[in-house]
Order: C-alpha cells, then structure tokens, then sequence
C-alpha cells in the first residue's frame, strides 16, 4: 500500500468543497505561489506517514457529519504529487459512499493524476491569474498546465469549481473575471467559480518559518470589491 | 369530565385525570412548513420593548440591581400589581410591584439575602431581619446537621456551589396544568390524594403535610391572580387566558421561590393548539399570536433574583435559567415542532437577541428540515439557542419532557431533581496524589496517606490512589446532598412547583462534575508522558514537570477520550453506592456553568501542563486550543462520554467564526445543519452553538456600553456578555473558535 505524507487534517473544512469536508494537506508542493497560505506544506520531504486505510479509518469517523453533500477533500501542498496515494485512498472512500475532493494547482498531470482523477467526484481548480506572465513570475508555472489540467476534466466530465484568489493590484479587475468566465463558457465540467479573498492572517506562519512573504506589501481585498467582483461571474 | 372552555378540543384520558401529554398528543397540529409564516413585532410591541430596553440600561448603570423591595418578603400576595405599561400590556404580572425591583426571599437563606443587599447599597428591612430572627432557613437546618468533614470539603473547595444557602432550584412545575385545568380542580386532585393517605410515618406524614401546603399555596395563586383581575380557579378559555394563566403559575413559582434555575418547561406547543383554535375561529390573526407571544417573552426576560457577588461568580450573568424546549419528536413518529415553536424562537428577532429565556431547541435527525433550518439561522444570527439530543432522550423520558437549567432533562410535572452543583475532579486528583492535602488551602481532607513517591508519576499508582479518593468523595457528597434537601424540604419547600407535579413524583439526585477535561489530560500525561511531580519545602507536590507528547482530550483520539468516559462512569458508580434522601436516582452531569473559571483558580497546578489557578474549560469541552485536527474531532471527543453515565446532561461549546462555516448564509446553514445531524446521531447531548468572531468579543470587553444586547451561549446557557465579570469574559475571549485558515 503507498504511504502518503500527510502535513495535517482538519476534521471540520467547511470552504473547501460541497458540505461538511474532512480535509486532508498533504505535504509536498511543486509551485511557489505569492499568495499561498499554507508555506508548511511546500517540502517535499516531512509530513507524517499514513497508509490509505489509516486515512480512511479518520474520515470514517465524521461520516455522520457529511450528510448528503459533504465528505473528504485532499488539498495541500500539491496532493497530485502524490496521486498514487490518493487514487487508494479515494478508492478506499468510494467503497465506503464517501464523497471525494481534490483540491488542485492543476500543474500536475500524468498517468496516475488520470487514475486518480476516476475515483475523484469533485475538482477544486485554482486558476491564479489570466495571462502566462504573471503564472510564471508569481506561481512558477505556465498557464497552460492548468488550462491542460482543464481540458482533461472536462474530457472526463468531472464537475469542477474554478478557485481564484482575489489579489488586489494582480487580479482584481474586469479582465480577470471575463478569463474566468470564459473558461466556464469553454468548459462544460465547470458549474461553479468562487473568488476567495487574498488573506494575510498566513503571515504569521512566514514569520515562524523565517520565510519571505512575498505579497506582504499587498493589501487585502475589501468587501465592496468582492461584491463587485462577485456580481460580475455567471456562474 | 366536560368543561366548556374545552370546546374544540378533541377528548381523550386528559379530560379525566391530569395529563397535558395527553391533551397535547390529542390535539396539536404538526408543522413541516418554512418561517414564511411569522410576523414581525407590532408597533405595540416595539414600544413596550423600548420601555424595558430603557430600563435594562438604568439596570447596568445602577450596577446591575435597579432596585431592591427590603422590607417585603417575595411571596405570592406580598406585593400590589406591578407594570410596565398596564394599557399596553398584553400579559400581566410582575415579581414585585415594579419592573426589575428585586424582592427579597430569606427562605433559603438570610445571611445571603442581607449580604446582597448590602453589596448593591442597601440594607434588610428591619421587620425582615425581626421576622426570621425567630424562624429557622434552610442554610440554619443544613448547617446544624453538617460534619466537620463536609465544612472541609466546602471550605476546601472540593465541592462547590451547593444549594445550601438559598433555593435549589431546579424544579419545573407544569405550569400549564393552570391554563388546561384551572386551579380548583387542580386543588380537587391534591385533595383527594390527601385523603388517600392511610398509614401515617414519617414519610407520609411529610407527604400529607407537603400537600397541605400545596393546596394551601393554590388558593394563594387565585388570589395573586384575582389582584391583576383574573379569575383562574377555571380553565383558560381562549389562547390570551392559556398563556397568562400559564405564565401566572410560573409567576408565583418565582415569587416563592429563588432557586438557582426556574425553568419554564416545554410550553410553546402546548400553547400551540390554543392559537390554532383561535385562528380557525377567527378570534386572532397570525400577528396578534406572535404579539401574544412576544409580550409573554417580555415578562420572562424581566424575571431576576437578588444574588451575592460571591454567587455571581460562580453563576455570572444574572441568570434565571428561565428554559424553555423546543421542537422534538413524539413517540408516534409526528414531530412535536408546530407554528409556535417557530413563533417562540421568533421573540429572538421581534424582539431582539436575548440570553433569557434559554431557549433550548430538542434535536432530532428527524425533525423537519425546515425547521433545522431555521434553528440553524436563527443560531447564526442571534448565539441563543442551545440543542439537546431528543433522540437519547426520548426514550428516556418519553416526549413531554423539559429542561431545567441548561441540560437537565425531567418528564414534566412527574419527575423533580434535586440540584446538588459539582465537585471539582481535578483538585480531587492533585489531593489524591498529595495524600489527603490540599495544596491550596492548605486543609488536611479524606483518608490521610503519604505522598505519593518517586521521581516519575506511575499511572497504575495513580488510577489506584485516584480511584480511592473518588469513592471516598463520592460517598461524602451525596450525604452532604442528603442533608441540604432534607433541610431544604423542611424549611423552603416548593409549594407551588410541587402543587403542579403529580403527588406521587420521582425525584433525581443530580451531582455534577468539573475539570474532567484537565483530568482526563492529565491522566493522559501520566500515562503517555514522563510526569515529574516537584515538591514544596514542607514535601506536598505542588507544581510537575512534564516531559513528552501525550495524547489530548478533544482529538478524537480512544487513547484519552476513553479515560475521560472512564472517569465519569466511576464517579456515578461510586455515587451510587450512597443511599439518597427519598430514595432519590442517582445522576451526574458533566456542566459548570461560568464556574470554571472559579474552580480553576482554586485548584493547583496539573500534570497536563495547566498552571496553578487557570481557568478550566466549560462543562465536558476540552482545554482550550489543544484540538489539532478541528472541531468535528473535537465534537467526536465529546460525544463519547455515555449519556447513560451523565443522565444529568453533557454540556459542550462550541464557537465558530461565520467565515469558517461557509460562504455564505445559504451555506452557513447547511453546514450548520450537518453538523448537528452529526453530532447528535453520534449520541452527544448537548451543543451551544456560536457563531462570532473573537473581535467582536475583543470589542465589546473594551467598550461594554457599545454592546448591551451582545449575547454568546457559556456552558448550558446564555448571557449578556457585558453582565460577566471582567475574569469571565476573558476565558470566554481566550477560548477555542474555530476559524479558517
């Protein structure tokens, strides 16, 4: 059985995902975005081990709480970069009628992210920004990995949510949300876009880790432009 | 028997003998629909409203008592009517004969009484202190009869809270037997019951006495009634005369009695089937049925009692723990939530957020998603209401069962308890392992031994010495319990409550437990970590060094979660090996009210890194900010204590920031929803639910003024938070909130 490298859970997730989520970060990621609030996740080595079963042996315990929309997300860190293990693990979850998530940069893409993908209900696709530029210089990555990623959901009819985090002075503009709402057009497998609020209540942890914040400088969205912003998607 | 008030009604056994689960059962209408219904506040209304809020705030600058009656001693009669705004008032009846006067009520007690009047500047009545130089309390008869053992372990603060020196509580009369019956023929039934009694000893004779003064106390009722114009010797003829003849029985309850909880039981559905009957024929509009309601609720959120300081800090807030339950499910499968439980849960907008009355919903996973729902939202919007698992209950206590105080469930009218507070287990740990000693007072208390030895705690030495402790505890307690309601019988009985219970009643005997958590965490340490203990000059361990991870009450995890059941499964077995008074059962509850933060300050240093005079959590939660995997784990944590252990309720908290718990208020619902259908089909008892943001709190304690109606559910009830003490509202800010990240 593949070990997974877990970072940690938290058994009550209710943004990530449809109804009540046990969330699993897993540890490990392959990208260095400005805005990430979880910097604990990014070594590759680390975490604590557990065996799919280990997992679900946890999850099974909030069962009761998912009623009929909730269940496990996997976020991270990158939990792609470990697709074996969560092939199992939400193998192990569908035998058992749980409801499964991942959440997703979408940069990786492979073999194992396919099989992984068959036993995965749910999508959470970050799209960070509208243009190949700002992806390389503030996520590390090309635009076209996740438009990629995008093309294989919808191939596979996988419902997805398209995530982007709202930077101000970044992405907080009209342009921005009219990417977004084309690629819903263009993508049948996506039926919801939620724009989250860039947050800096993750700084502390930067600190902690003696590691630089990248958009310290950056202000939070205020309320009145995520309104606007909000207004704005059709879906 | 036929009576024509009851015109409409459907018949059944409740016509014949007294038995409002049966007039309910016959004839309430089940509701599965949405809130789309209700009514907002009349103008009439708003206006009252705004005459209180204009006292409640000449209350809090006339720091917290507005005014005290000295020279009257709170009975049924002893005062003229009392109003807020008599033409406008829908129900009447007032405590005393001004809104938020307080009376004064020695029964219990009078050296309290006199002290509390002293603290807010005023001083008893000379005819008072005349009159009960000569007349024996409860607190005269409890102490006469105490050990020295049982002074110690008060003085110690071992055992804390006992209602030894004013009323205990905790007795819900049926207080609809007066809107259903009218009083003559409540008066009958206890009359013949009287003269049933044929062998006269000594528990017959009390019991023949007890009804004497049941009936004798009925008749005063009428006269209390007759003095604001109404003539409740009969039954209520429409839904107006159901809900003031009603709230005029729990009216002298109050005013005869100052127990530390007067619950008001489970009236909404029973009110129900009178609003529906006036609907149908036309008599009220949905409006004039909410308006009915609200002014009652007026009445309930002006109810006070005179309190110590001392008692405040145990109990902060100024609560009167006026419960009432809500919703639930038959034992035919109908729900038992109509319109009026909707329109109850309604007073919380109409007339705004509010800690009294404690309104506590009875939860069932099969209780109508429409009204889960609008629990959910009115949880989010207004931290005031409180859930209990209907569906553990039930089968205990059938469904017509109440509250009393946050978590004490009884069959209404067929079952009392007698209130016993709770013993505080972790000092208890700390006087084990020092062999009879308390660190903190520095008084020598149960069996005497050395201290424990070595430089490392052994577990199994401890469980043993721990286990000794607990049986010697135990056994102490309930004696104490014995004489304070022996005493308390005698010299405060309840006369009205007790009139509107069936004469041949069961009683509980409630004990209670705090610090289990810290307990349970520090057993685990002892257990999974390296526990040094470090000794004063004189050889008592007072502080410990401990070295190691261990697991943490409130992760989910078997390893502690288990000794924390454990611990409260001995303690209710070794509780049950003392007789009690009247042969009362035996329960236990896991609740401390504010009080932890008391019993915290009063207890030592703990093996589970908790330093010496920290507060400790509320009720059965964990310690705060120990829970590494989120709430859900934490909520698992506590849903294993057995309820089969803890008859007497399992108190949880629970705060969450509305971020956390959704997007948006469609979502927040849902969630909110889910999580209580988890939570209780993993057979928890109860859940105050918060949903704020600490800043708010942080807010509100620098600018108290700014937040006067800023309620947030404590342990088993809710409270202004501006009333706690500056102590109180900082453990609640400190506190656990789940948030996201």
């Amino acid at each position: 059985m593949t070990i997974g490298k877990i970072n940690s859970i938290q058994s009550l997730g209710a943004l990530d995902g449809p109804g009540i989520r046990f969330v699993v970060f897993m540890q490990g990621c392959n990208l260095r975005c400005g805005c990430c609030h979880n910097p604990e996740t990014w070594a590759l080595e680390g975490g604590d081990e557990y065996t799919p079963v280990a997992i679900l042996e946890k999850v099974k315990r909030f069962k009761s709480y998912f009623g009929s929309k909730g269940g496990i997300t996997v976020s991270g860190g990158e939990p792609l970069l470990q697709a074996d293990f969560v092939y199992e693990l939400f193998s192990l979850c569908h035998d058992e009628g749980i409801n499964t998530c991942i959440d997703t940069s979408g940069s990786v893409l492979n073999d194992k992210v396919i099989k992984a993908l068959s036993v995965t209900d749910r999508v959470l696709l970050d799209i960070k920004y509208d243009n190949d530029e700002d992806y390389l210089k503030f996520v590390g990555c090309s635009i076209e990995k996740p438009i990629a990623f995008l093309k294989s959901l919808n191939k596979m009819k996988i419902p997805t949510t398209i995530r982007n985090v709202v930077i101000p002075s970044l992405n907080d503009n009209e342009d921005s949300i009219e990417y977004l709402n084309g690629l819903a057009n263009q993508f049948g497998c996506i039926d919801k876009i939620e724009l989250l609020p860039f947050k800096k209540i993750c700084k502390v942890k930067y600190d902690d880790m003696k590691l630089h914040f990248k958009f310290d400088h950056i202000n939070e969205p205020n309320k009145e432009l995520m309104q606007k912003l909000n207004s704005k998607i059709i879906l | 028997m036929e009576h024509s008030n009851w015109n409409g009604f459907k018949s059944g056994i409740w016509q014949n003998e007294i038995n409002v689960r049966d007039f309910i059962q016959q004839n309430y209408k089940e509701y599965k629909g949405d809130a789309s219904f209700l009514s907002g506040p009349t103008e009439r209304t708003s206006n009252v409203m705004k005459k209180v809020e204009l006292l409640f705030a000449l209350e809090r600058q006339q720091g917290g008592v507005l005014d005290i009656d000295t020279a009257t001693v709170s009975s049924l009669t002893s005062y003229a009517p009392g109003y807020i705004d008599k033409d406008a008032e829908i129900i009447v009846g007032m405590q005393t004969n001004r809104p938020l006067k307080r009376g004064v009520n020695p029964f219990g007690g009078i050296r309290m009484v006199r002290q509390a009047c002293e603290a807010y500047g005023y001083k008893l009545g000379n005819n008072v202190e005349d009159e009960f130089r000569y007349r024996t309390t409860h607190n005269d008869g409890v102490f006469r009869a105490y050990t020295d053992e049982m002074r110690a372990a008060r003085k110690s603060h071992v055992i804390t809270g006992l209602p030894d020196a004013y009323g205990r509580g905790r007795i819900i009369g049926d207080y609809r037997r007066v809107a259903l019956y009218g009083v003559d023929r409540l008066i009958e039934e206890k009359r013949k019951d009287k003269a049933a009694i044929k062998n006269f000893k000594t528990d017959t004779i009390r019991l023949n006495e007890e009804l004497y003064r049941q009936i004798a106390f009925l008749g005063y009722l009428k006269e209390m009634a007759a003095m604001y114009g109404f003539d409740i010797s009969r039954p209520a003829s429409n839904a107006r005369e159901a809900v003031q003849w009603t709230y005029f029985a729990y009216l002298g309850a109050i005013k005869e009695q100052n127990g530390a909880a007067m619950s008001l039981g489970r009236v909404s559905t029973f009110f129900d089937i009178y609003f529906e009957r006036d609907l149908a024929n036309g008599i009220l509009t949905e409006e004039d049925v909410q308006e009915i309601l609200d002014d009652f609720v007026i009445k309930l959120r002006i109810a006070r009692h005179l309190r110590t300081p001392e008692y405040n800090e145990l109990f902060g807030g100024d609560p009167m723990w006026i419960t009432e339950a809500v919703g639930g499910m038959g034992e035919d499968g109908r729900t038992l939530v109509t319109k009026s439980s909707y329109r109850i849960l309604n007073t919380l907008y109409t007339l705004g957020s509010s800690p009294e009355p404690n309104l506590t919903v009875l939860w069932s996973t099969e209780l109508p998603e429409g009204f889960k729902r609008f629990c959910a939202k009115v949880s989010a919007d207004t931290d005031s209401i409180q859930y209990e698992n209907d569906d553990i209950m039930r089968p205990v206590y059938g469904d017509d069962y109440a509250i009393a105080c946050c978590v004490s469930a009884m069959k209404v009218g067929k079952q009392m308890q007698f209130f016993g507070a709770r013993c505080n287990l972790a000092k208890l740990l700390l006087i084990a392992i020092n062999g009879g000693y308390d660190t903190t007072t520095g008084i020598h208390i149960g069996p005497q031994m050395s201290v424990l030895e070595g430089d490392k705690l052994d577990f199994d030495a401890v469980m043993e010495r721990y286990d000794a402790y607990i049986a010697w505890l135990s056994e102490l307690y309930v004696n104490t319990m014995n004489i304070i309601h022996y005493m308390h019988d005698k010299y405060a009985y309840e006369k009205i409550q007790m009139a509107l219970h069936d004469t041949d009643v069961h009683r509980f005997m409630a004990f209670g437990i705090a610090g289990l958590s810290v307990v349970a965490d520090s057993l685990s340490a002892i257990k999974f970590a390296n526990v040094r203990p470090i000794k004063d000059a004189h050889g008592y361990i007072v502080d410990f060094e401990t070295v190691g991870e261990f697991p943490q009450y409130g992760n989910d995890d078997d390893r502690v979660d288990f000794i924390a059941k454990d611990i409260s499964h001995k303690v209710i077995t070794e509780l049950r090996k003392t007789p009690t008074y009247r042969d009362a059962e035996h329960t236990l509850s896991v609740l401390t009210i504010t009080s932890n933060v008391a019993y915290g300050k009063h207890t030592g240093a703990t093996p589970d890194d908790r330093p010496a005079g920290a507060p400790f959590a509320p009720g059965a939660n964990p310690m705060h900010n120990r829970e590494k995997n989120g709430a859900l784990a934490s909520l698992n944590s506590v849903a294993k204590l057995d309820y089969a252990d803890c008859r007497d309720g399992i108190s949880n908290t629970f705060s969450i920031t509305p971020e956390a718990l959704g997007r948006n208020d469609e979502e927040r619902i849902d969630n909110l929803v889910s999580i209580l259908d988890g939570y209780f089909a993993n057979k928890a008892h109860h859940i105050n639910v918060n949903v704020l943001n600490r800043e708010t709190l942080m807010k509100a304690y620098e600018n108290p003024e700014a937040y006067p109606n800023l309620t947030i559910r404590v342990s088993g009830y809710a409270v202004n938070f501006c009333k706690l003490s500056r102590e109180q509202q900082r453990e609640v800010i400190v506190r656990t909130f789940h948030e996201s990240i």
